[in-house]
């Protein structure tokens, strides 16, 4: 797993810097010196370029400081930080360091605030009510930094759409900056309850945007307790009949815990009959992490123990066209049936195997489990595909 | 004390209200609910009482299926009110489309002389049972004023072969029209494949034409019911399907079943028939009371009763079918399937309300007479021109389409307003059925208690929900179909 963000060994900085600086890395040493100047060279064996804003030496080159000690400013970077590459973007803050963008990862989030109205039984970024609107200041900054040829970048929260009009800023900024930039933002939905504000994120007309709203039961009183927040399943169905009347594109996310499979059918047959338009419906294995370890006791369901519910959720998904994805399992856990729709999804700085993995033939097809779940507990149903012989 | 606060805390105690539905007996003390865009719940007879006091407890098990399906809802809820507008208007879309299937009898003439068909004449070389271009012409006239963007042009007979030089002249000028037009434009041509040759084959590749042919079930059963100089019609369907499904693909040809009293104990055979041609699926017909079905009281050798025992014993054989790996679908279940599980309407002629006919569909017959739908014109050659909505040649697409015969008819049969369907919990499935219901009774609404179609389409609806009741599998399936049609 990936280390993003923690504390760097030395730093010396030629000039005060009273606030975070935002860094794009770079490992070209030709580039013009007015671009040099605003970027952070990404120090190798190589012979050291003049006049980059900053330079990253990392831990095992320790020896090179001597040659910018008093000249320029660096920072010395654990090893932890050793897959750092050009294109990358970091973000330097006395001696913290948080890795925002990585230019050759397809999986990188953007967080827009720990606020958050909901509080889900199982959130994995537990949300914080506190006013961090520096970061969108942060991300105001950051987009026109990411590289242009970047495939797909999310955002998630917290609940983004609680930025408001900087949440649609954000967006119109994405467009203006990233137009060939897939969008994915993780939402509650709830705030698109409101049509002007629908129609103001409408009105972005972003090229390729999809929302990503979860529903967790077709009873509002369950999806309600299990997102913590009365009302919440109204506003969700209205957020998304919206968005849906303004011809934008909307994913519907389940995760699976035992409140979610207690009517995952009725809920895909109520979505199929109410929300057949939606663009795509994911089944997410839990993550184990934040607060599901908090709730365990209400959440925990052995996937070995849902694999024929999640087979009749799908397949009345597919039975009614609809564009259906399975996250976050292992393969070993889910019927044939399900195959077809499954997604080895988890997100490369996460995914790792355990023990019972060793010897199975079929490993690289699988997404295999969050960290969270390796050191907090999976299914006992976890076996090996054995070779074919 | 937690910060999290367990399910009772977000269940609401307030009294729920009722959304509109209506309920009917299944069996026993099994009652079923249904609302006005198709939902249903199966609900026994002491709950229902307990339901319809707003008595039903939270917790009870169905609780939360009525609020998910909108039977019930809280007075504070507006997203309920919005999925059931929603649905409702997804079901009746097709009404702003208005017609899309038109229907040209391009001949009378026929090389089969079929008992129970009225609408065919042994005059080979005669043409005076033949549609003239100029009525052609007009037809088309009328075709493009529908604002229906899929247009779809049926043609039929007769045996519509024996007039090709008309569905050539027909199509070509379709299709030069819809270069302008630009409407999604769909040939169909109802043929027996008997006189089926290359050129006309090139033809309807050329054009994209589907051919819609009849299989009756094994040669003797089919020649039986289809009887031809030479007693070759089912030799000729063969082959002809066989060089059709080469040159057009083999989903451009489908069949369509009629069932007569020699069908009734063979229903196994029949469906085996479907199973080794090919065909994916079939149409278990119930026979029609027009034609010479009524006059030669064919229709009256057999009642419904033993007509359901064909199709359910039909129905029972495609399910062991599909459990034995064989994907077969039954097509009039899977037409009343998708009104039962999505919010779509199949389109289905008679099961349609307002009725379909002449909104739906139209048919410009040989001699220049436009009917409301195909049985229309059936009933007229059996000398009851009730539904004769006028002339080509004469009358105006105004005149026709806003004939009092016409409007009268939609109006009159509307089921959310005519006797004993308003309150049918079945409605949501069912039909209006106009002619049907004229052709028997005399009057578009007919006493229902006393219609075979209302006592068939009934136990279907009834039989449909049992089985995907008693077997999770068979429910599965039926969602594959409901949605595959």
């Amino acid at each position: 797993m990936l280390k993003l963000a923690g504390k760097v060994g030395r730093i010396q900085l030629v000039e005060v810097q009273d606030r975070p600086l935002l860094l794009q890395v770079s490992n070209n040493p030709a580039i013009p010196m007015v671009l040099r100047a605003t970027r952070a060279f990404l120090v190798s064996e190589q012979e050291l370029p003049e006049g980059y804003l900053h330079y990253l030496i990392p831990e095992g080159l320790e020896w090179r400081t001597q040659e910018l000690e008093g000249k320029s400013s660096f920072t010395l970077l654990p090893n932890d930080y050793n897959y750092l590459g050009h294109g990358d973007i970091i973000r330097l803050d006395g001696q913290a360091i948080r890795v925002l963008f990585r230019a050759n990862s397809g999986h990188n989030s953007l967080l827009v605030t720990e606020q958050c109205n909901h509080y889900c039984l199982m959130c994995s970024q537990p949300p914080k009510n506190i006013d961090d609107s520096w970061i969108l200041d942060e991300l105001e900054a950051l987009i026109p930094l990411i590289p242009r040829e970047t495939p797909e970048v999310g955002f998630s929260g917290g609940e983004p759409t609680l930025a408001g009009a900087r949440f649609i800023n954000l967006i119109r900024m994405m467009k203006s900056y990233l137009p060939r930039t897939v969008v994915h933002v993780l939402s509650n939905g709830r705030m698109f309850a409101d049509e002007s504000f629908a129609r103001q994120y409408a009105e972005v007309d972003h090229p390729d945007i999809m929302i990503g709203i979860p529903l967790y039961s077709d009873d509002p009183d369950l999806h309600d307790y299990i997102v913590q927040a009365p009302g919440a399943f109204h506003e969700t169905v209205q957020g998304i009949l919206n968005l849906k009347r303004l011809n934008q594109k909307v994913e519907i996310r389940i995760v699976l815990h035992k409140q979610s499979i207690s009517r995952l059918p009725q809920l895909c047959e109520y979505i199929a009959r109410n929300l057949l338009f939606v663009d795509h419906v994911t089944l997410m294995g839990l993550e184990m992490i934040g607060f599901t370890r908090a709730n365990l006791n209400a959440l925990w369901i052995d996937p070995a123990d849902y694999r024929n519910v999640l087979s009749e959720a799908v397949g009345i998904l597919a039975a009614y066209r609809m564009n259906v994805s399975v996250y976050n399992h292992q393969l070993c856990l889910v019927n044939d049936d399900v195959l077809p729709y499954y997604r080895k999804s988890i997100s490369d700085w996460k995914n790792e195997y355990v023990p019972e993995c060793d010897g199975c033939a079929r490993k690289s097809e699988c997404g295999g489990f969050f960290a969270s779940g390796v050191r907090n507990g999976y299914s006992r149903g976890i076996t090996p595909f054995l070779p074919r012989s | 004390m937690s910060k999290f606060q367990g399910l009772d805390a977000y269940t609401r105690s307030a009294k729920y209200e009722l959304l509109p539905f209506k309920f009917d007996r299944l069996e026993g003390d099994n009652y079923v609910i249904t609302n006005m865009t198709g939902e249903y719940l199966e609900v026994a007879k002491p709950e229902l009482h307990v339901l319809l006091a707003k008595d039903l407890a939270t917790e009870h098990p169905l609780f939360a299926s009525l609020r998910a399906k909108h039977f019930i809802r809280y007075a504070d809820e507006q997203a309920p009110l919005d999925l059931l507008a929603l649905k409702l208007r997804t079901k009746l879309s097709r009404l702003t489309g208005f017609t899309s299937l038109h229907i040209f009898v391009v001949t009378l003439r026929c090389d089969h002389s079929c008992p129970y068909c009225q609408v065919s004449r042994q005059m080979d070389g005669e043409t005076s049972f033949d549609m003239t271009p100029d009525m052609a012409d007009k037809a088309l006239d009328f075709v493009f004023r529908s604002p229906n963007p899929a247009i779809k042009i049926e043609f039929q007979g007769g045996e519509p072969l024996l007039n090709f030089e008309m569905v050539r002249y027909v199509v070509e000028a379709a299709k030069r029209r819809n270069l302008d037009e630009k409407r999604d434009l769909e040939f169909v041509i109802a043929t027996t494949l008997s006189l089926l040759t290359d050129e006309v084959l090139a033809f309807c590749h050329k054009h994209d034409i589907i051919l819609s042919t009849s299989l009756d079930g094994p040669a003797d059963l089919h020649n039986a019911n289809r009887p031809r100089v030479g007693r070759d019609s089912f030799e000729r369907f063969e082959a002809g399907l066989a060089k059709a499904r080469n040159v057009l693909g083999v989903d451009r040809v489908s069949a369509l079943m009629t069932t007569t009293d020699k069908s009734l104990p063979r229903v196994r055979e029949i469906i085996d028939e479907y199973v080794r041609l090919g065909f994916n699926g079939i149409f278990l017909r119930a026979l029609s009371p027009y034609g010479f079905a009524i006059k030669t009281r064919k229709f009256m050798t057999y009642d419904t009763e033993r007509w359901l025992e064909f199709y359910k014993e039909g129905l029972a054989y495609i399910l062991e079918l599909n459990k034995a790996g064989i994907p077969f679908v039954e097509h009039y279940a899977s037409l009343i399937l998708k009104k039962m599980l999505t919010s779509n309407d199949p389109g289905y002629v008679d099961l349609m309300n307002p009725a379909g006919a002449g909104i739906a569909a139209i048919v410009f017959n040989y001699d220049g007479s436009v009917y409301a739908s195909d049985e229309s014109r059936m009933l007229a050659e059996m000398g009851d021109q009730t539904f004769r909505l006028g002339d080509i040649l004469t009358d105006s697409y105004e005149d026709i389409i806003l004939s009092d015969v016409l409007l009268d008819a939609l109006e009159q049969s509307f089921t959310l307003s005519a006797p004993m369907c308003s309150d049918c919990a079945f409605e949501p499935y069912c039909g209006a059925e106009p002619v049907f219901h004229h052709a028997i009774f005399k009057d578009v609404l007919g006493r229902k208690a006393e219609s075979s179609f209302c006592k068939r389409n009934m136990s279907i609806f009834k039989h449909l929900i049992g089985l995907m009741n008693s077997d999770a599998s068979t429910r599965r399936l039926f969602m594959q179909w409901a949605n595959a049609c």
